[in-house]
């Protein structure tokens, strides 16, 4: 599929204090993001997240660069018609209540009453809360205003649906819920651009992710490309280790051996290296009781982007 | 229908907040008082009961389109309730001019409501019913408008006391803007009188569309000056919210 977000040199400075000093919080952002993928914008708190995702969605006005949405320019209106977007910790208008804030929702999209009377029936279904439905906002949990929050995203059956920091807030049953609903969305063919910073949510959905730090963007790619080392570090457990191996296994780790209820642990950086104490500690007599392999994850990666831009 | 959709939105919100019935009751019960009133003069009831009807008219409508016109676009900003607005398909101005049109919409009803008490109590005192007195109210209407939309300009680009403070000046030198001309004459200085000349172009003047008096002597209402006074009305708010149009949409809603 072809590219749903286009964004082309895109930054944004704001202006601050008492003489108006200009600051840039988005240094030139160059990323697209194909039609049907889960993408995950990553970064820390004041990484510049949230800017971007005003930025596409016309909330804040560019300093410089261009943005593509679904083939239209991000100034023109017509952009807004497919695209569905939950905002970080959503407010609505109170005084309304759940029914009749998605109505308005459909109105502000053109969407005729009747479709809009099922629609709303089937993403308060969706989101489960029929039974709150016609109880006013004020009312509402904040778990209960975030699920609205994503019902109201939907209501135009959207093309493209971003989401800034939908788990934010939740207990694990609502992160659980939003997860679902999020590979549901993608199942249907939708293109789902989310922020956050909740990484584990992140590995499980996302096809591809880009880590954002200090305002500008740190890496950008699938999740396997982007952990690229397939392994980091192997781990050896041995049992009944001679004190006569323990010199030689610690020349082949690459960290001080320790020792343990179960054994003797040897951190290992390769498997050459592995070949070669497994080798000695059989010739030496000692059991081996494990060998587990060490993955880099997702948050190793976020962590080193994020310190290196720090620094 | 997306205009139509934020102007019934803000005139819901408008009559379900419990302090505009509070200001409408206060209003007719004054409006009410005014027979009491009136019957404590000799010959002057029907006189006093369209005074203090149009006077309370005009005091509670302001009242009305200041206290909600200067909160009409802060408010979404500072409770974050644009945030969902914004990135749905309606224009800045489609969203500003909805916002203005619900409140319109509140001022005329309210405006209607203490209007048509004020022409059925006069009606009880007089025994006749006086129809330019719903005109006089009409206008006065046109008169409110104006003043929702400086609210709106003002509530555009800064803070909601701000704005009060701004738009109280701007209405109490409206209602002042005929004298003007008049205290310009005064000054020998060319440059203060046309610095104050300055400031009835600018500023709007209200009292065009104070009719009430005229009703109240018995004295004819001209068509033209009504037409005139509609047409100013009109041209200028349309000014104020090209104004206020041109500084949302240079807004970050950060």
């Amino acid at each position: 599929m072809g590219p749903v977000i286009e964004v082309s040199g895109l930054c944004k400075d704001f202006r601050v204090g008492f003489w108006r000093k200009r600051v840039r919080v988005l240094h030139p952002l160059d990323l697209t993001v194909h039609g049907g993928e889960i993408f995950g914008y990553l970064g820390p708190n004041g990484a510049g997240k949230t800017t971007t995702l005003k930025l596409l969605t016309g909330l804040i006005l560019p300093t410089a660069g261009s943005a593509r949405l679904l083939g239209h320019d991000l100034a023109e209106v017509a952009a807004k018609r497919q695209i569905g977007f939950l905002p970080e910790n959503p407010y609505f208008y109170d005084y309304l209540t759940g029914r009749e804030f998605l109505d308005l929702c459909g109105r502000l999209f053109g969407v005729n009453a009747p479709l809009r009377r099922d629609r709303i029936a089937r993403l308060l279904r969706l989101t489960e809360l029929e039974a709150a439905a016609d109880q006013q906002l004020r009312k509402y949990s904040k778990g209960m205003l975030q699920r609205l929050g994503l019902a109201q995203a939907l209501i135009n059956d959207p093309s493209l649906v971003i989401l800034d920091e939908p788990m934010s807030g939740l207990d694990p049953l609502g992160r659980k819920a939003m997860r679902d609903i999020i590979l549901q969305l993608k199942t249907e063919g939708r293109t789902v651009f989310f922020s956050s910073h909740i990484l584990p949510d992140v590995e499980v959905l996302c096809d591809r992710v880009a880590i954002l730090a200090a305002g500008r963007l740190r890496d950008v790619g699938r999740l396997a490309e982007i952990l690229k080392t397939p392994t980091e570090d192997i781990e050896l457990t041995l049992q009944r280790v001679p004190s006569g191996l323990l010199p030689a296994l610690q020349a082949l780790a690459h960290a001080p051996l320790l020792h343990q209820p179960d054994g003797v642990l040897v951190r290992l950086p390769d498997e050459t290296r592995l070949d070669e104490a497994l080798r000695s500690a059989l010739a030496a007599g000692a059991r081996v009781v494990s060998i587990v392999p060490q993955r880099q994850t997702l948050e190793d990666h976020f962590l080193r982007e994020v310190q290196g831009a720090a620094r | 229908m997306r205009i139509a959709a934020i102007a019934w939105n803000t005139f819901r919100e408008a009559v379900r907040d419990r302090i505009l019935y509070s200001i409408l009751a206060f209003a007719l019960l004054l409006i009410g008082a005014s027979v009491i009133l009136a019957g404590l003069s000799i010959g002057q009831e029907s006189r006093i009961v369209k005074d203090l009807g149009l006077a309370s008219t005009t005091l509670f409508g302001t009242f009305i389109a200041i206290f909600l016109g200067i909160t009409l676009v802060s408010k979404e900003i500072e409770r974050r309730t644009i945030y969902v607005i914004i990135p749905k398909p309606i224009s800045r101005p489609g969203f500003l001019i909805g916002k203005y049109c619900g409140l319109v919409l509140t001022l005329m009803v309210t405006v209607g409501v203490m209007g048509l008490m004020v022409f059925l109590l006069s009606g009880l005192v007089d025994g006749v019913l006086t129809p330019t007195l719903l005109i006089a109210a009409g206008l006065d209407f046109v008169a409110l408008m104006i003043i929702t939309a400086v609210a709106l300009l003002f509530s555009t680009f800064s803070t909601p006391t701000l704005s009060a403070i701004l738009t109280v000046a701007v209405f109490v030198i409206g209602r002042l803007s005929g004298d003007l001309t008049v205290f310009a004459e005064q000054f020998a200085d060319p440059i203060l009188r046309r610095l104050i000349w300055v400031m009835y172009l600018t500023l709007p003047d209200l009292g065009r569309f104070q009719f009430g008096s005229r009703v109240v002597q018995g004295l004819p209402l001209v068509p033209a000056d009504i037409g005139m006074a509609v047409a100013y009305g009109l041209a200028y708010m349309s000014f104020l919210l090209l104004l206020a149009i041109t500084i949302f949409q240079r807004r970050d809603f950060k």
